[in-house]
């Protein structure tokens, strides 16, 4: 086989292991531009698995190719923040002046096209990935000058005119993203004393630093608003000789890109975290969990890794105590996805990191006593490990005092859709819906998705509240849609998105979500009745309580929120059919075909030949 | 598993004994309480994906044949509710794929037949027929799969895998595009052999691996299901051709050999 | 107790649900001490007489007749019940949506049925005279072109099986089927 030779390097530079099948694939992939099956059968030989495993696991992912792609492989973000800032004449433009259609390739085998979800740059919308390059702000005009300039260079860089603020124009990193970071905190964005947390941490005992963290009354910053601190206590009290520290950087929540700037501007925070957690758990080993769509930071972050590994911060002993006899090394691995939303859920995370499908595992055993390859593992994400060096570096009571009594700290939010200031605000907890929409200025707002898809859609009844754990807990995303909008499509694209993203593992969230999308189509084609309701709310209850893992427990929310929050919207569409007939069947439709291949009409349904 | 400690379960008002670390579904078995089921078979290691199984355990509904038995759980088993949900998965089901009864070879002795039968599932539910186009593969010369009926049970993938230490069968795709593929181009590339287990008849819950030059094995009113419903054996505690053989298990782990490096007690025997 | 009206029709089915009502034997006089038929093919009345309180269709819809005679019998009947598996799912017709894959799944279906090489048909004829049914673009059930009140599910329902479902209709009572008379086929 031609490309044999490669293939060999790939897999034995990570020792011929299945574990790491994901970075084998990678680095194939980078080379080859797709995996074939006789490559997958290679692979498998190679690491003694079977071809059909990893043709599960390059199927799995969005990002694994299974077909040959062009040099430039584009994917156009399309969710709905994109599509209300003018994505679709982009994908228009790019169909255009390719000449090609959403999923082909070019005949020059330049450029593929293909449609993603949320790639984390909605206040800089509508945006597309081209390989790993991101570009921004894009317009039917701004689409065909980059594709002009691509044909000309044949080089990525020279797409990017002038860089983005901050740690964009970083030398490794060098892109046109704008972090847009429009309010700092205490915690987070404001003034900080790298390591100071860290070093305080190797003061105290193990015990000490997850006792601080419990009395600041830390919640994790997922949204679920679990006590960190119980993970790390479960974690550390399992017996094991390896014990993992996973931070999730899979921020895949439609209109989420907090984690993006932090990993851009706080990625040293983070990796202090992790080394604290890692200390206070007695764990050796660390891995940080990287979207695919952000693998344009990959070379920057592994920079950040090499230069605390040279300044003893991480790797073999880095904090030796003589006297008492102890000794804790802790390294960090990085570890990239490959486009699967799925992944966000930490025991997803866990199965793709062990190089399989990213499908949930069963819990119990929670990872922390059972996760990674079996081994008691902490699962944080990275709003969650930037606070714990400043926690412990500032104290608990200083932590306390910001915030709510329930919620201590601050809150990232991604805000965007329709505003004026779209961007990163970093609130304390607490914070009303309403002063977070005059700040962002935003717009006529009517409905405000908060949470992303998996969150729930409130409307102007629900301006006053609070944005906390104990009223309305979000994992930091604020889609602002204004009067303008329809809910019914956002709604609609929300459910589109769960069933791309769905891994299919259990029946209610592979089929049941298809069948609510059809459901909501139904009605939103004015074809519904008051009955369609109550089915979408029975169907969306079984698909919550039996679904196996987080993502079905949500995926009907966008329409039960919004029949709940907005009933208006879709009574307007409802109409009854007395005469029995189903609204949702099209006679003239069904019989089209037939008359072309007849070339006669229909006696009964041409009402010119006498129908009715 | 199950360390013979003794505990307490009260399912649907009725206290039952179990041993501690025994899953909901194999305490319930042991005191003759059929919990429906599709995707778990006895001697495949339970995956808890086709949540027919589902118990309501101190408020929170769970897969019975993943969730382990705990001392004093509550568990809801034929409530209105459950009942509901249970007949929504099968109705899933039957709509996902193709399944035309009439034209089945499998029909009498279909597990997702016989479900809705014992469920009385008779009249018409709103969900659409999602009527796929899935292709069928009938290139090996003694077994044919017609995908367009399969329920993605993974039964075939764990029983090739675990009990003839073959992999022929792996799941691939997600969501909705989610199959079962094949450890090759088609069947007919595989190592898949008739006498597998994966290829037996009490694998297969439908009628999608088709054993070829088998078939009706048994007249029309005296299959398996037509007046014994499914489940009745644990019901009666009484020996089925299906359920009550025991198969010997092997777990193959194809991972085993290199990765000696981990301390096996640390890793979790489920490896679903 | 006033006679029910029933009416019965078969549409892209086999017939075989009729024939499975004339299985219930001799109790055919039974049921007619409770029902009497309005248009059926059992009498060969073609049109309706009156409103009827029962309407039971066998098979699904694939041709504009179909759909046409369905439409009418929802107009005329109060309970609707769609008997056997054509007319609850499609059945054996409904085979052809599965193997319709291009953009012109029609004309593949007649290409497959008529101008193949399997069959002798040496002018690769379509039958199409004025008077056939346009063909629909797939195989409906019944309860995408109408609402349907009931189902007697079986392939066909057994003459058991829609006696008793019959028996509870005049009663006007749902039809709740035992368990050995549950059968898809």
């Amino acid at each position: 086989m031609e490309h044999r030779k490669l293939i060999e390097t790939s897999c034995s530079h990570f020792n011929n292991d299945p574990r790491r099948m994901l970075d084998i694939l990678w680095q194939i992939q980078n080379s080859l531009g797709w995996i074939s099956p006789d490559t997958m059968e290679l692979i498998a030989q190679l690491t003694n698995t079977y071809r059909v495993e990893v043709e599960g696991v390059v199927t799995f992912y969005a990002f694994f190719m299974s077909k040959p792609q062009g040099q430039f492989v584009i994917h156009l973000c399309e969710d709905i923040i994109d599509r209300y800032a003018g994505m679709l004449p982009v994908q228009n433009a790019f169909e255009q002046i390719l000449g090609i259609k959403v999923g082909e390739t070019t005949k020059d085998g330049l450029f593929s096209l293909h449609l993603t979800s949320c790639i984390g740059m909605s206040d800089q919308a509508p945006a597309a990935l081209i390989n790993d390059m991101v570009v921004t702000n894009l317009s039917p005009n701004k689409t065909k000058i980059l594709i002009r300039t691509l044909k000309k260079t044949r080089n990525l860089a020279s797409l990017v005119k002038t860089f983005g603020d901050g740690n964009n124009s970083h030398e490794l990193i060098k892109s046109m993203v704008n972090n847009n970071i429009l309010l700092k905190g205490d915690v987070l964005l404001g003034d900080i004393n790298i390591n100071a947390g860290l070093n305080k941490a190797f003061s105290l005992p193990p015990e000490e630093v997850i006792a601080t963290v419990q009395a600041s009354n830390f919640k994790g910053r997922g949204g679920a608003g679990y006590s960190s601190a119980k993970k790390w206590l479960a974690a550390a009290a399992t017996q094991a000789d390896k014990r993992f520290v996973i931070c999730n950087a899979d921020e895949g929540e439609p209109g989420t890109f907090k984690d993006r700037v932090l990993l851009t501007e706080r990625a040293e925070l983070l990796f202090e975290g992790m080394t604290t957690v890692a200390y206070a758990i007695g764990s050796q080993h660390g891995i940080l969990y990287l979207r695919a769509e952000y693998r344009y930071l990959l070379p920057y972050l592994e920079s950040l890794l090499t230069k605390r590994r040279n300044e003893g911060l991480l790797g073999t002993d880095i904090l030796v105590d003589e006297t008492e006899n102890t000794r804790f090394s802790f390294d960090i691995r990085i570890q990239l996805g490959a486009g699967a939303y799925i992944c966000g859920e930490e025991t997803s995370l866990i199965s793709s990191c062990e190089g399989k499908r990213g499908e949930p595992k069963n819990k119990p055993p929670f990872p922390a006593v059972s996760g990674y390859l079996g081994y008691p593992t902490v699962v944080n994400n990275v709003e969650t490990f930037c606070n714990i060096p400043r926690i412990v570096d500032k104290g608990a009571e200083w932590f306390t005092s910001i915030g709510t009594p329930e919620s201590s700290g601050t809150k990232l939010l991604s805000v965007c859709g329709d505003c004026t200031r779209p961007g990163i605000y970093e609130f304390p907890m607490g914070i009303t819906l309403g002063e977070v929409l005059s700040l962002a200025g935003a717009k006529d707002p009517e409905a405000i998705q908060i949470g992303g898809a998996s969150g729930v859609m409130v409307g102007r009844a629900d301006f006053e509240r609070q944005l906390c754990f104990e009223d309305l807990p979000t994992a930091g995303a604020i889609m602002i849609f204004s009067s303008q909008r329809n809910i019914l499509e956002i709604a609609d694209y929300f459910m589109h998105f769960f069933i791309e993203e769905s891994c299919g593992y259990c029946t209610p969230c592979r089929v049941g979500n298809v069948f609510l999308k059809q459901g909501l189509e139904k009605i939103m084609a004015g074809k519904g009745e008051t009955s369609d309701l109550k089915y979408l709310q029975d169907l969306g209850k079984t698909i919550i309580q039996t679904s196996r893992c987080g993502l079905g427990h949500s995926s009907p929310k966008p329409i039960l929120s919004t029949m709940k929050n907005f009933p208006l919207v879709y009574a307007a569409l409802l109409k009854e059919h007395p005469d029995g007939r189903q609204a949702g069947f099209n006679i003239q439709h069904a019989l089209d075909e037939s008359r072309i291949i007849a070339k006669r009409r229909s006696i009964v349904f041409d009402p010119d030949l006498g129908g009715d | 598993m199950s360390d013979n400690k003794k505990i307490t379960l009260t399912i649907d008002g009725k206290t039952i004994q179990a041993e501690s670390g025994q899953s909901i579904m194999n305490a319930c078995d042991a005191q003759g309480i059929y919990i429906p089921r599709l995707c778990d078979s006895t001697g495949l290691v339970p995956q808890g994906s086709c949540r027919v199984c589902s118990v309501k355990v101190n408020g929170r509904v769970v897969a019975a044949c993943t969730q382990p038995a705990e001392d004093g759980a509550n568990i809801e088993h034929e409530s209105d509710e459950i009942q509901g949900y249970r007949k929504d998965l099968v109705r899933m089901l039957f709509h996902e794929g193709n399944h035309l009864c009439p034209i089945c070879e499998a029909s009498g002795r279909c597990e997702l037949q016989a479900m809705a039968y014992r469920f009385g599932i008779s009249q018409a539910t709103t969900y659409p027929y999602l009527q796929p186009v899935r292709p069928v593969d009938a290139s090996h010369p003694d077994i044919a799969l017609d995908n367009n009926r399969c329920i993605l049970c993974g039964r075939c993938i764990r029983a090739s895998r675990d009990v003839d230490g073959k992999n022929v069968f792996e799941y691939v795709g997600r969501g909705i595009h989610k199959r079962i593929g094949v450890n090759g181009d088609c069947l007919a590339d595989t190592n898949a052999d008739l006498n597998d287990y994966a290829m037996s008849l009490e694998v297969c819950p439908v009628g999608c691996i088709i054993r070829k030059g088998e078939g009706f094995f048994s007249p029309v009113g005296e299959r398996q299901y037509d007046s014994d419903k499914i489940g009745s054996n644990i019901e009666n505690h009484t020996a089925h051709s299906s359920l009550g053989k025991l198969i010997k298990v092997h777990q193959i782990d194809p991972n085993d050999a290199i990765h000696d490096d981990i301390d096996q007690s640390n890793v979790n025997e489920d490896k679903s | 107790m006033k006679k029910k009206r029933i009416a019965t029709t078969s549409l892209a089915g086999c017939f075989g649900c009729h024939m499975s009502l004339l299985d219930i034997d001799e109790r055919i006089f039974d049921l007619l001490e409770l029902v009497e038929f309005d248009r059926s093919p059992l009498n060969d009345l073609k049109k309706f007489t009156r409103r009827c309180d029962i309407g039971l269709i066998e098979g699904g819809c694939c041709n504009e007749e179909n759909v046409h005679v369905l439409r009418e019998f929802r107009q005329n009947c109060d309970i609707l019940v769609a008997v056997g598996q054509c007319a609850m799912m499609g059945g054996l017709p409904v085979m052809r949506n599965a193997i319709m894959h291009s953009d012109d799944p029609l004309r593949e279906c007649l290409d497959e049925a008529f101008c193949t090489p399997k069959v002798l048909n040496p002018e690769n004829q379509i039958p199409n005279d004025p008077a056939l049914p346009l063909l629909l673009d797939k195989v409906y059930t019944c309860v995408d072109v109408v609402k349907i009140d009931y189902q007697i599910p079986g392939c066909p329902p057994s003459g058991e099986t829609i006696w008793r479902a019959l028996n509870a209709l005049v009663k006007n009572e749902a039809p709740a089927l035992e368990y050995d008379l549950i059968k898809y086929d």
